[in-house]
């Protein structure tokens, strides 16, 4: 088999590049490793409604709920609220992927793109030394398929760019480990995402609840690899829904990674580009990569329809999506990489301070980055490493 | 060398994404484990279901 393109992956990254190349006119083939697109899930589900309009039409069939808000817990209890559009780029609505994940890559095969699924990619063919294609098992048959350019936007586990050279392998810090409960319980508030912060209840990360609509929540845990023992996401899981939601039924269970590591040194190689998960560009303060995801997605998708033509895919000529990325959403990540460095060391006492010294602030005016502009206003000592970030 | 207990593994893939040596690799429910595992446990430690267990080559074969 032959085309222009051959895209790893068909979650939001993968659907988006290959229905950006498409719609330039790519011949576009898609792989997916899976039998079903979008199942098991892997994520809390959490958007940024304005976000997310950008990229692609709103349609019900996707979403979970609406939310007006989020509210972050300290550990000694306290609360603070922060309202719909101004609580950073998590809130808005809650999806449902096993639904979205297949209408992208619907609407990536409306646009003349091939899907495969139950279609695993086994490695980069090779002419003259320069990646040529890619090996596939296809329903466990050996496929071959040629293309001159190849995208991996195969997720957590990307093997795409290890093929390519690019050390792709998370370091323990810079992974969040997860677990997260579907769960059913009438205490769920059905229109606040909630956040529970402290070293007993989730080390290096956060508990989060993000509602799904009749008294349903993701209510889940991330929890920092390097402070993370075997087993330990599930473990503090149980606990806190013990504690919190003791009436709450488990619907579904759901396990899966985080990148936090920041944007990484390379996303590009001869013949090869990665994106999404892969490219390790998810947000290391809230783990959100859904839009992050599908804008890298576009970016790549609309580079690769203008030099696949050209045959302009040594790694130099592909510099040019390095740099279209860094410069729109690796900004935001550089810095929330930086933050989560300094926030994941901070006591359970640092924590309840911050949370205190916003006592009469009005936070529901406050984006994420307005909030870190007020903390550091508040807490100059505390914060004094974050300065230079937060301008 | 590395065990999966596959009845606790919830095939999430975070163990692939965090070996160094590119061993593992995630097929639908399903962890592979090839010989360029190194036995360095880092998958062990961040598995959110505790499936990856090191254990010695005679307790493993028994």
């Amino acid at each position: 088999m032959k085309c222009d393109l051959v895209v790893v992956g068909a979650g939001p990254a993968g659907s988006m590049t290959a229905k950006a190349a498409a719609e330039a006119g790519l011949d576009v083939v898609m792989l997916e490793k899976r039998q079903e697109i979008g199942d098991p899930v892997r994520c809390a589900e959490g958007v940024s409604k304005a976000a997310l309009k950008k990229l692609v039409e709103p349609d019900p069939v996707w979403i979970s709920a609406e939310v007006k808000g989020a509210r972050i817990r300290a550990p000694d209890g306290t609360e603070m609220v922060m309202s719909e559009d101004r609580a950073g780029a998590e809130v808005g609505y809650v999806l449902e992927r096993k639904v979205f994940d297949r209408a992208l890559a619907q609407k990536a095969a409306e646009a003349g793109a091939k899907v495969m699924v139950k279609t695993r990619a086994l490695g980069l063919l090779h002419e003259k030394g320069v990646p040529s294609g890619i090996s596939a098992a296809f329903v466990g048959e050996s496929l071959k398929i040629e293309a001159p350019l190849i995208i991996g936007a195969d997720g957590v586990e990307s093997k795409v760019g290890r093929w390519a050279g690019i050390d792709t392998a998370l370091k323990p810090k810079d992974i969040e480990t997860c677990a997260q409960f579907l769960l059913q319980d009438d205490e769920i508030d059905d229109e606040y995402c909630e956040f529970y912060l402290g070293n007993d209840i989730a080390p290096g990360g956060y508990v989060w609840s993000f509602p799904k609509g009749h008294s349903l929540a993701n209510v889940g845990i991330g929890v920092l690899g390097s402070k993370a023992d075997s087993g330990m996401p599930i473990r503090l899981l149980r606990e806190f829904v013990k504690k919190n939601f003791p009436e709450g039924k488990v619907l579904e269970m759901m396990v899966g990674g985080v990148p936090v590591s920041g944007p990484i040194e390379t996303t590009v190689a001869d013949g090869v580009i990665l994106v999404g998960d892969a490219a390790r560009q998810s947000d290391p303060i809230t783990g959100g990569g859904i839009i992050n995801a599908m804008r890298a997605g576009v970016m790549a998708g609309e580079i690769a329809a203008d030099l696949v033509p050209k045959g302009e895919l040594d790694k130099k000529s592909l510099q040019v999506y390095e740099k279209r990325w860094r410069e729109t959403i690796g900004k935001s990540i550089s810095r929330n990489f930086a933050v989560k460095e300094f926030f994941v060391d901070l006591t359970d006492d640092d924590l309840n301070r911050l949370t205190h010294s916003l006592d009469g602030v009005d936070v529901a005016e406050l984006d994420l980055k307005g909030l870190l502009k007020v903390l550091l206003r508040q807490n100059p000592k505390l914060l004094l490493k974050l300065r230079h970030l937060i301008v | 060398m590395l065990t999966v207990n596959r009845y606790k593994c919830g095939y999430c893939g975070a163990c692939v994404g965090v070996c160094p040596a590119a061993a593992l690799e995630l097929v639908e429910t399903w962890i592979e484990v090839n010989e360029d595992c190194v036995g360095c446990g880092r998958c062990t430690k961040i598995c959110p279901l505790g499936a990856l267990e090191l254990v010695k080559e005679a307790e493993a074969k028994t």
